[in-house]
Order: C-alpha cells, then sequence, then structure tokens
C-alpha cells in the first residue's frame, strides 16, 4: 500500500545485531536530495525480502538490509556518511 | 467410455502438490513491497526495450492491450516461502515484445515506475515463458500487485517478476538489480532453492 511504512525505529532489532550502537541515533544525508536525517526518521518497508529505509523527503532508498540464516548484507549507498553519537572519551 | 468421465478433474490437496523445497502453500496473494506504490497515469504509461545499441522499441499503453493476449496459468513462488498455486494472467508475452527487436544481447535488466529494477538472463524471458501481465483472475491488476503491468516469469522466484514494470534494458554484461545486489540470488530459481547469493 502506498503507505504502508514504518518510521526508521523499526531497524533497531535488524541493525542491532550487527552494530554495537544504536544505529537508529545515527544521522545521515540522502545522496539524492541532501535532506540529513536521523535513521530513526526514515521510512521503512519492512513488507518485503529485506528491509529498505527511504528518505522521507525524496523517497530514495537510504538503507537495504538483507538478513539470510547466516549472513547478512547491509547496502548504505544513499548515504553520504553516517553521523553516530557517542559517549565523549 | 472410460469410468472416469473427460470432465472429472481431481481436486488437488496439499499432499497431491508438489512444492519448490522449503516452500509452502498459500491462498492468500501476500503483498510485498520495497517502497511506496507509485501512480501510474495510463495516458503516460509506456512500456520500452532498449537494445545494447541503444535502439529502443515502445508500446503506449494502447498499443499493449491490442496486442494479442494471452492468459497463463501459472504456479508462483515467493523467496520468503509462500507458493500460490494456478493463479491466472492476462497479457502480453515477450516473444512477441522481442519479436522485432535487433539485439545479441544475453542479459536484460527490467526497470520499473519507483525505480525497482531486476535482472534475468534474456533467454529467460524467451520461450513462452514471459509474459507482461495486466489482469489477475479476471480483473485489471490491482496497483497493490504491480498495476497497470507487471512482469509474469514465473520459473523463478516472484522478485524476478517486477511489479509496475515500466521497461527492459538489454545488456551484453550481467548486472545486478536492486535485491541482486544486496544478497539476494542473481538467479532465482526455486526448484534449485537460489534464495541467497552463494546457493
Amino acid at each position: 500500500m502506498t503507505d504502508d511504512y514504518q518510521d526508521g525505529n523499526a531497524l533497531a532489532g535488524p541493525l542491532a545485531e550487527l552494530f554495537a550502537v544504536d544505529v537508529t541515533a545515527a544521522t545521515g544525508r540522502c545522496v539524492s536530495c541532501g535532506d540529513t536525517r536521523r535513521v530513526a526518521d526514515l521510512r521503512v518497508y519492512g513488507h518485503a525480502q529485506g528491509w529498505v529505509a527511504r528518505c522521507p523527503s525524496c523517497e530514495h532508498v537510504i538503507l537495504r538490509l538483507v538478513r539470510a540464516p547466516d549472513a547478512a548484507w547491509l547496502d548504505l549507498q544513499g548515504t553520504t556518511s553516517l553521523r553516530v553519537p557517542l559517549p565523549p572519551v | 467410455m472410460g469410468i472416469v468421465s473427460p470432465g472429472f478433474r481431481r481436486r488437488r490437496h496439499d499432499a497431491d502438490v508438489q512444492l519448490p523445497p522449503g516452500q509452502y502453500l498459500t491462498e492468500d496473494f501476500p503483498v510485498l513491497s520495497a517502497g511506496p506504490t507509485p501512480n501510474i497515469s495510463l495516458d503516460r504509461w509506456e512500456f520500452t526495450i532498449a537494445s545494447e545499441t541503444g535502439q529502443e522499441y515502445r508500446w503506449t499503453w494502447d498499443e499493449l492491450l491490442e496486442l494479442p493476449a494471452e492468459e497463463p496459468t501459472v504456479d508462483i513462488h515467493c523467496v520468503t516461502k509462500w507458493s500460490k498455486l494456478a493463479t491466472t494472467w492476462r497479457g502480453v508475452s515477450l516473444d512477441l515484445l522481442m519479436e522485432d527487436v535487433d539485439t545479441t544481447a544475453d542479459y536484460a535488466l527490467a526497470h520499473c515506475y519507483g525505480g525497482y529494477t531486476t535482472n534475468l538472463p534474456l533467454e529467460d524471458l524467451l520461450d513462452g515463458r514471459a509474459w507482461v501481465v495486466y489482469e489477475f483472475d479476471g480483473s485489471e491488476l490491482a496497483p497493490q500487485h504491480g498495476g497497470p503491468a507487471r512482469l509474469l516469469v514465473p520459473h523463478l522466484y516472484f522478485w524476478k517478476s517486477a511489479k509496475w514494470v515500466r521497461g527492459l534494458q538489454l545488456m551484453e554484461f550481467d548486472e545486478p538489480g536492486f535485491w541482486e545486489g544486496v544478497g539476494y540470488h542473481n538467479y532465482g530459481d526455486p526448484w534449485r532453492e537460489q534464495r541467497y547469493a552463494g546457493d
């Protein structure tokens, strides 16, 4: 359905398996429109054979995550970088 | 006259049905989408085949409907493990659409409204094995199932039957599509259970 998506917090569980930090708190810049958003604010289409997170402004694909039984694939082509907040050192 | 009348057909029970490995039977038609359902105006809809030399062959919506249609009844198999049997479709064979296309390409990349792509060997789109379909179960194809038109390549996992298809790009070299580039099998034969890269 046209609006059948969740917000980026839906990625907290699947991404926690790959990253020690909570990536949903990270901010990324869309390679298509330049909008900077928290991962938690992306539109996540999870009714598919993987998770697809899109930019809320332009619908460009920011992140794709596929989980096979013995591996995961993460594609971040849609973001120029991720800024991950960390405790001060 | 034989004991069994010609009109008799044995009902297909689950136990009688042979499914590809790892699949289960469903009567529903689950909707899988990697993005919003695109709004596609039929006035502006077109299907394009672009050859490896850059030559383009185009059909408008009306031109597609004027072509001789076929009504394939096929089993479909989704990589998320559901299978649906004896689904009925109406559309145009890729053999017909490719008839006048001058190409020596070995591969095709299907492009869709909304940006989705999927790659296939060109030979898998020919010989009565693939269609551009615009009806499902006697009704126009619903947008959530890929309407106004989708690719139907039932001998491969259903992600290859691209929803909202708008064209084929013919290529000398293979190029992974949307899911094939992020872990899914490049070919996707359900009978060999080719779900993920390396299967």
